[in-house]
């Protein structure tokens, strides 16, 4: 008798490490499913041409712009101290606006109310470059979405369309990026859609680009209406993929094929 | 805005074989793709990239238009003396951009 409760004890032990176990190790990083010279692109900071942003988004925060001249230096000092961590929060719940913002859409808002000054284009190299800049002081750090009930409601809500089926080809993104990870797409391995990596410098677009790119990338791909720039399904889909992606390594700004 | 990484050790061996490398913010528009509004694009890419060693080419690249955007060019020299690298990157539409890095040489 008490030899069987002690197998039943060490069976359902086992039963949770290996639970436990296959929790840790199930969800891979985007740059798992690239090949090796891409990733050594993405490793190696020389090489890297997110790099190039980077470099024009350190110009741009100490650059002074807007009606009361103020830089981001202004107020924020050097990004390497007061932007550690700051990316790996993203999306996050505005205060001031009463909405989810992600980074770009953040700095978008600061320049308006801050400096005064218009803020960018979606995708502007601009805005681009000062958000590598920023995503690059919280590389290797854990995604770290915000408890905030409001977040967590785009959340749900990004996460009820990432089960949505849209498109012509009525595809949702969990059939390719839940069901068929590690299968091949044409040419490519599909990844587990863990977005822990943007912007990222995409070869195949020559050029840098945000989440919300991807994002609209893909729907693109299963033939469906594509929401503009900023809309609140991009956001909560955002809001969602960090969700999922939470305690994963920052590998901002990242390389993909 | 300056869009250039070129990296190369500060310092070196006499005679040690180093690495050098230099990556560029280019569009390298091919000449071939139509635009936005069906006419063809102008092209516009780097023709022709040098790097001197204390006055010296060490390294020349003619750069053609099926060659990516952001053009990464890595190559190999040997450290004979401390000096200057300059890396000179030229191509169409005028474009002409120079940028240097030291070398201490023991």
């Amino acid at each position: 008798m008490t030899i069987r409760v002690l197998a039943l004890v060490l069976a359902v032990g086992a039963l949770a490490a290996g639970a436990a176990l296959a929790g840790a190790d199930a969800r891979k990083p985007g740059a798992a499913f690239m090949g090796a010279a891409t990733q050594a692109m993405q490793r190696d900071d020389t090489q890297n041409p997110a790099m190039l942003w980077v470099g024009d988004g350190e110009a741009l925060w100490r650059s002074k712009d807007g009606g009361n001249g103020k830089s981001c230096f202004s107020c924020h000092g050097d990004a390497r101290a007061s932007m550690k961590g700051v990316a790996a929060r993203y999306p996050s719940f505005d205060t001031h606006s009463k909405r989810v913002l992600d980074l770009g859409q953040r700095i978008g808002q600061c320049r308006q109310t801050r400096q005064q000054a218009p803020p960018w284009r979606a995708e502007s190299r601009e805005l681009l470059a000062l958000e590598s800049h920023v995503a690059l002081q919280s590389r290797g750090m854990p995604i770290a979405p915000p408890r905030e009930a409001r977040l967590e409601h785009a959340a749900a809500r990004g996460k009820a369309l990432f089960f949505q089926r849209i498109g012509q080809l009525n595809l949702s993104c969990a059939q390719c990026h839940d069901d068929n990870w590690g299968k091949r797409l044409a040419g490519s391995t599909i990844p587990q859609g863990h977005a822990g990596a943007y912007p990222v410098y995409r070869l195949e677009w020559q050029d840098m680009g945000s989440l919300q790119r991807r994002l609209r990338n893909c729907m693109s791909g299963v033939r469906a209406e594509l929401p503009p720039y900023g809309a609140q399904e991009l956001v909560d889909l955002e809001a969602y993929l960090a969700a999922r992606a939470k305690g994963m390594a920052m590998e901002s700004p990242g390389v993909r094929p | 805005m300056a869009r250039a990484l070129v990296t190369v050790p500060a310092t070196a061996r006499r005679g040690e074989v180093i690495e050098i490398r230099a990556l560029i913010g280019h569009a390298m528009e091919t000449g071939y793709r139509p635009g936005p509004d069906g006419k063809v694009l102008a092209r516009d890419i780097i023709r022709k990239f040098t790097c001197r060693y204390n006055g010296e080419q060490v390294f020349a690249a003619e750069l053609h238009p099926a060659i990516a955007a952001n053009p990464y060019l890595a190559f190999f020299t040997v450290a004979t003396a401390s000096g200057t690298f300059e890396f000179t990157w030229e191509g169409d539409k005028g474009f002409s951009q120079t940028e240097t890095a030291r070398i201490a040489v023991t």
